[in-house]
């Protein structure tokens, strides 16, 4: 039925997978150069004179700029909101699909509906909630109140909606009571959404960029993102150790994309298409 | 007492055989819910409620005292001699802006992006993910990076015009190239994603509608516009809501890129609702002008609902 694509589809394929790639390539590349050699007027495509100084500048400037520490914080709060998200979203999302109870459908509309609201109509008072609860400057801050999204029951939901029904009748009526069908059948036939979901979610915590910012102050508490900008302000013009940085915070998620990329593409084209 | 004693127990087992057969008892439901429920109030439904009080009040959060001052912090948005207005109406319009420049192309390129992906071709599975890579690095990677590549006289874009005989340009320090350069880096870091909803969106079309089309003597174009688009109609609903929403939000891509300049023109409403909140502590006014582009984006919101529904009869 349809044509074998032609040779200008290939040079438009190549050409958009090469404007993905060059950008990313270019920051890798930088980062290995000399200050002076990053300002050259024409650009050298190949470091010259390699270096790693750059490197040595962000992993070893110890108090200033604690690059590592930043990622293990990044990684400490993206790994344990994708586990709380992922806990109560499956419990929400399976009693919103598979029981039945008073003002079920009033609840989840209300839940779907908040997915609509901008997230700055949150900002400020959250920021007071942690300063009451004492979370400011803590991991706490970026792990909790992320994992009130909507996003996670709405899609745990529509993927327990999919499981066969007769799955759990079985059990129940052997007597299981409800947490074990959950835990003992539910969630094992639930691994592909689950997956999906914890990778979603560790994508979106590691990345977040507005909130970190304003609730992290002390340098040895920054995640990645909010790291960042100190270092663009310390260093303005010294574009190898900005990259550097950059590549840092870059190469962990590329990585994971490479070995996940099915779920999350998977995850969120899920996601449009009962929105 | 006997009696009593063994109908209360026939009642039990009664019981206890209705909760077997519906499974689980009626407390069972919520406390699934239960510990989403308790975050959704706590970080969603409380803030949202909180806010709106907290711009009734001249809140800042430094004095102790924080008097209800009504509406006021609405109305010195609107009176053009408070020091406040001037800087919100001009992020308004620099979010504005950047709202008009970039939802035609989010929704428009990943469109072309998503047909393209949908033919059959070797190695669709790779370019797919190659296209959706960007959207997994975030804005502070993409800020930085782009920061380099488009410094007006470090960058290599501008070396790369310059084979061309095309003199400088200040992408981060010129208007109207400022925009272009903040619309592009965000198309280039979100189309994949928008393109990946699309495809969902082309993948359930009936592919009997293409046979049938086909049938009447349909061109290619002709099946685009008249299967393929209004599949997509629902999904191209969702898709511009969301971009509107995320465009609304923009704030990583001016601070780190343009940092708001040329002067104040690409600071965005966020830059000015935090700056208002947590650099001047005048948190009641900051939660006010939140409040009111909630508003403005829920009628921009509404008016597309309303176009697509007029669209569709």
């Amino acid at each position: 039925m349809r044509r074998r694509p032609s040779a200008a589809f290939w040079v438009m394929v190549i050409l958009l997978t090469l404007l993905v790639i060059l950008p990313l390539l270019w920051m890798v590349i930088t980062s290995f150069k000399t200050v002076g050699e990053s300002q050259a007027d024409p650009p050298t495509l190949i470091p010259q004179d390699p270096t790693g100084r750059a490197y040595g500048e962000i992993l070893t400037t110890g108090g200033q700029n604690p690059v590592l520490r930043w990622a293990l914080n990044s990684f400490a709060a993206a790994a344990l909101h994708s586990l709380l998200v992922v806990t109560v979203a499956s419990m929400a999302g399976y009693a919103l699909a598979r029981m039945n109870f008073r003002f079920k459908n009033a609840i989840f509309s209300f839940i779907l509906l908040t997915l609509f609201v901008p997230g700055f109509v949150f900002l400020m008072p959250n920021y007071l909630l942690m300063d009451n609860l004492g979370w400011l400057d803590t991991l706490a801050a970026l792990i909790v109140p992320g994992a009130a999204g909507a996003f996670g029951v709405f899609f745990m939901r529509q993927f327990f909606l999919a499981i066969p029904k007769e799955l759990e009748e079985v059990a129940l009526i052997d007597g299981a009571n409800a947490w074990t069908v959950f835990s003992r059948i539910i969630l094992p036939n639930a691994k592909p959404a689950l997956a999906t979901l914890t990778v979603l979610s560790f994508l979106t915590n590691w990345n977040d960029f507005v909130w970190p910012l304003f609730v992290l102050f002390s340098p040895e508490r920054l995640t990645l993102p909010a790291g960042l900008t100190l270092l663009q302000g310390a260093y303005t013009t010294d574009y190898p150790v900005i990259m550097a940085g950059a590549t840092v915070a870059a190469v962990p998620v590329l990585i994971l994309y490479v070995f996940v990329q099915r779920y999350v593409i998977e995850g969120v084209a899920n996601s449009g298409i009962k929105g | 007492m006997t009696v009593q004693a063994s109908a209360g127990a026939v009642r039990r087992r009664r019981t206890r055989t209705s909760t077997a057969v519906r499974g689980y008892g009626r407390a069972t439901p919520y406390l699934f819910l239960a510990p989403y429920l308790v975050l959704f109030l706590l970080f969603v439904i409380g803030p949202a409620i909180f806010g709106f009080w907290m711009s009734l009040h001249d809140w800042d959060f430094q004095l102790p005292g924080k008097p209800f001052v009504g509406l006021q912090n609405y109305k010195d948005l609107f009176d053009p001699l408070s020091a406040t207005a001037e800087p919100f109406w001009h992020s308004m319009r620099a979010t504005g802006i950047f709202t008009v420049a970039s939802v035609p192309f989010l929704v428009g390129l990943p469109l072309g992006l998503a047909v393209l992906l949908n033919r059959k071709f070797p190695g669709r599975t790779f370019f797919r993910a190659v296209y959706f890579a960007p959207f997994v690095l975030g804005v502070a990677v993409i800020g930085l990076m782009f920061r380099y590549i488009l410094d007006t006289s470090f960058g290599i874009l501008n070396a790369f015009l310059g084979l061309f005989g095309i003199s400088e340009i200040g992408w981060t320090t010129e208007q109207p190239w400022a925009f272009v350069a903040l619309v592009a880096v965000t198309v280039w870091w979100t189309a994949g994603f928008n393109s990946i909803i699309y495809l969902a969106g082309l993948q359930d079309i009936p592919p009997e509608q293409y046979e049938a089309a086909e049938l009447d003597g349909a061109n290619g174009w002709q099946k685009f516009r008249n299967v393929t688009l209004p599949g997509l109609r629902p999904v191209t609903v969702f898709i511009v809501i969301i971009t509107l929403l995320a465009s609304a939000n923009m704030f990583g891509q001016s601070v780190l890129i343009t940092q708001g300049g040329p002067g104040d023109t690409t600071t965005t409403a966020l830059m000015v609702i935090t700056d208002t909140g947590f650099s001047q502590f005048r948190m009641g006014q900051a939660t006010a002008m939140s409040y009111l582009l909630a508003l403005c984006l829920a009628v921009v919101a509404l008016v597309v609902f309303a176009v697509v529904r007029e669209r569709k009869s």
